[in-house]
């Protein structure tokens, strides 16, 4: 039988490849190889009543099917390469694979071991029989013995011990004094994700206050109408060392904005709902509120802040919310606030004039102080003690170009406080009403969470929308971050550091929580440090100050010289027609046009200027405005 | 039985001593110095850790035994001192 062969028209010979092995054809089949502009094509014919017939091979010698002879013509068409480039890998070829593994869900259990070993008939819980069968134990001559003998090679060991101190550490001073030297970084120590299938924003961390084992996270949907119906309304408590299951869940009738622990009771917490609801939580008695405010009595927007004061009881709290309300409550009656404050800054107590407030500020040394971020961006300080409300509000802080996320006193000097909101974080003085003191520069996307060390004086940590930490250090450096570390990449939300100072937790949009420990270069008192930074803000308020003095000045020349011009045009006015008008006005503009492009083209061939120099020209120009 | 006593007292008196106690081949406390729950506590887990060291030392080497365990821990050093059939277990501070 015959067999296809298989053609490689190269050169132009071609070769028979003899039997190839087995090939069954059904009726014509057309073995063909078209290169260049050769085409060769072998037919193959078999009788139709041979199909299917088992083959029988056999040995043949090669014959030559098609002899093409070389083309002189084609290779004047070939062209030699000169050089030749070839590539050459130096490194050895590397892939990356990634293997998801399956999930190891751990649980934590515990056994209670219980005294035994008695013999059968002496019952462990009766005083009578275990005495006496020591008794007769200790009447047991093997017993003497054995003790005689231990006793006397347990005191040898004894005043071992006592005669020498084989682990005393002789140089302890020494290590101590020596400063580690490392660049700042933190590390992931845990990640605790919402365990629900519509995830929700971890929008308020709160550390437990005693052994700081235990995190308590509100979560909820603060998109405007946004949350799904059957979005769950649970808040958690995580126990630090198991991310796969909440220590205890809460569960609230509308999900929480805000959470926090009373520091004065660890088991008691109290939590702000979205629907403007307050409750509060006994950890002893479960996951149920143990009571909550009325609702008409309530907010009427989500609680975005919620803080316990420092009473004697150690039950009083106060809210804040966007519906521009601040109540204080008692848990004890928590049906009705006890005290209730309109934001309202042109002090007519109206709540339709109120400003929303997103976040709140107590500090425990200052009792009758406290301070709301708003949603327009100003922070307003208020007394809560003051006779009439009108009083009670101090003054407004104003610099933001949106909500204020973030508010938080520096623990080490209270007259400077830290505001976070739009694309900057702001380090502000109580004594400059104008303007912030330090501040950040604008970065690329917005900041929504921030907090100061409670170790070290200057270094403030800020959350952005594109799920990065960073880690200011104002002394060292005021215009990057110490360290800016990429926890996620959805947007972290909110931020919470405990209070040693090392561990950090950063919630996000998803409900993801991230446990970060920072190094300890960051979180350790550097030598000077208080003095340095107690200068550092003492000089920015001097300069804060000094400027504002000179703005005031300005604008009361500003005053006096437009007074004069008034007066001037008033002398005038009437003689000039409409048309002229507009021809001067035009001439004028234009006038100041060509003055601004000059001076512009000046200041470019004067080469670039340092960024102080912007700053402080960038600053003139407000003031003028 | 004086005698026994003796030593114990002896033992007890020495500087940074906390606690004694003898415990039996079951792990049953037979003698103590300290309050019920900590000796029940110390005696179970003392036992079974002298168990468990001693087969070490004898799978290693059969003809070997275990003579006296001691455990430095921060706070204090634990000695076992074992026997065929009873513990002495003594508590110290070390560095009182």
């Amino acid at each position: 039988m015959k067999l296809p062969q298989l053609y490689t028209g190269v050169a132009g010979s071609v070769l028979a490849a003899g039997e190839r092995g087995q090939w069954e054809m059904h009726g014509e089949a057309l073995l063909c190889e078209a290169r260049g502009t050769m085409e060769i094509v072998y037919v193959y014919v078999k009788k139709r009543s041979e199909f299917g017939r088992p083959c029988n091979f056999s040995d043949r010698p090669a014959e030559t099917s098609v002899d093409i002879l070389p083309d002189p013509t084609l290779a004047a068409h070939f062209i030699e390469r000169d050089p030749v480039d070839t590539g050459v890998q130096c490194a050895s070829v590397m892939s990356e694979h990634e293997v998801n593994t399956e999930r190891f869900e751990m649980e934590a259990r515990g056994v209670n071991h219980v005294e035994g070993g008695w013999p059968k008939d002496v019952n462990a819980l009766e005083m009578e029989q275990t005495i006496r069968f020591r008794k007769k134990v200790e009447k047991d001559e093997n017993y003497i013995n054995t003790i005689i003998h231990l006793g006397s090679l347990m005191e040898h060991c004894i005043k071992q011990n006592n005669a020498i101190n084989i682990y005393e550490e002789y140089f302890e001073e020494e290590q101590l004094s020596e400063v580690e030297d490392e660049p700042p970084s933190a590390k992931t120590i845990n990640v605790f994700r919402d365990p629900n299938a519509i995830k929700r924003t971890a929008t308020h961390l709160s550390w437990h206050p005693d052994a700081s084992r235990k995190l308590a996270v509100a979560y909820s949907c603060l998109e405007f109408q946004r949350s799904a119906t059957d979005m769950s309304p649970d808040s958690y408590i995580w126990d630090l060392e198991s991310p796969n299951k909440p220590d205890l869940v809460l569960k609230p009738s509308s999900p929480l904005v805000c959470l926090e622990y009373n520091p004065k009771d660890s088991h008691v917490l109290v939590g702000g709902c979205y629907n403007g609801q307050i409750a509060y939580w006994d950890t002893r008695k479960g996951g149920q509120p143990v009571e909550l405010s009325t609702v008409e009595l309530s907010h009427r927007d989500p609680v975005y802040g919620a803080i316990w004061l420092q009473s004697k009881t150690g039950t009083d709290c106060f809210s804040a919310s966007t519906d521009g309300q601040v109540l204080w409550w008692d848990i004890r009656k928590l049906t009705e606030p006890t005290e209730t404050l309109v934001m309202d800054i042109s002090r007519k107590g109206l709540l339709e004039n109120a400003l929303g407030a997103v976040s709140l500020e107590f500090e425990p040394t200052m009792p009758t102080k406290f301070m709301v971020g708003t949603e327009q961006g100003m922070v307003i300080t208020c007394n809560r003690k003051a006779k009439t409300p009108a009083e009670k509000i101090v003054g407004t802080y104003s610099g933001h170009h949106g909500p204020v996320y973030a508010l938080a006193r520096n623990p080490f000097y209270p007259k400077n406080f830290l505001t976070v909101g739009d694309w900057t974080a702001r380090i502000w003085s109580e004594d400059s009403r104008e303007s912030s003191i330090m501040w950040t520069k604008y970065h690329m996307s917005y900041l929504t969470s921030g907090c100061w060390s409670t170790i070290r004086p200057a270094v403030f940590f800020t959350t952005k929308m594109d799920g990065t930490l960073d880690v200011w250090d104002f002394l060292f450096k005021q215009n990057d971050p110490s360290l800016s570390l990429k926890v996620c990449d959805e947007p972290l939300f909110s931020l919470r550091l405990q209070d040693n100072g090392r561990f950090i937790g950063c919630g996000s949009q998803l409900g993801t929580v991230t446990l970060l420990e920072i190094s300890s270069g960051l979180c350790t008192l550097q030598k000077n440090e208080k003095t340095l930074a107690t200068a550092m803000f003492e000089r920015e308020t001097k300069r804060e100050k000094i400027l504002e003095a000179r703005h005031r000045e300005m604008r009361l020349k500003e005053r006096a010289r437009s007074e004069g011009k008034e007066e001037e045009a008033k002398e005038d006015g009437p003689s000039e027609s409409p048309e002229e008008l507009l021809a001067r006005a035009q001439k004028e503009f234009f006038e100041i046009i060509d003055a601004e492009r000059r001076r512009r083209e000046q200041g470019s061939a004067k080469g670039p200027t340092t960024q102080e120099e912007d700053e402080e020209e960038g600053k003139e120009d407000l003031y003028k405005d | 039985m004086a005698e026994v006593e003796e030593t114990l007292k002896r033992i007890q008196a020495h500087k940074g001593v906390i606690g004694t106690i003898v415990v039996n081949a079951e792990g049953i406390p037979i003698r103590t110095t300290l309050d019920n729950s900590t000796t029940v506590q110390y005696a179970g887990l003392l036992h079974q850790l002298t168990m468990k060291a001693r087969s070490t030392v004898r799978d290693i080497d059969p003809q070997n035994d275990l003579t006296f365990l001691r455990i430095r821990s921060k706070k204090h050093e634990i000695m076992v001192a074992p026997d065929k059939e009873y513990l002495l277990i003594v508590i110290q501070n070390p560095c009182e």
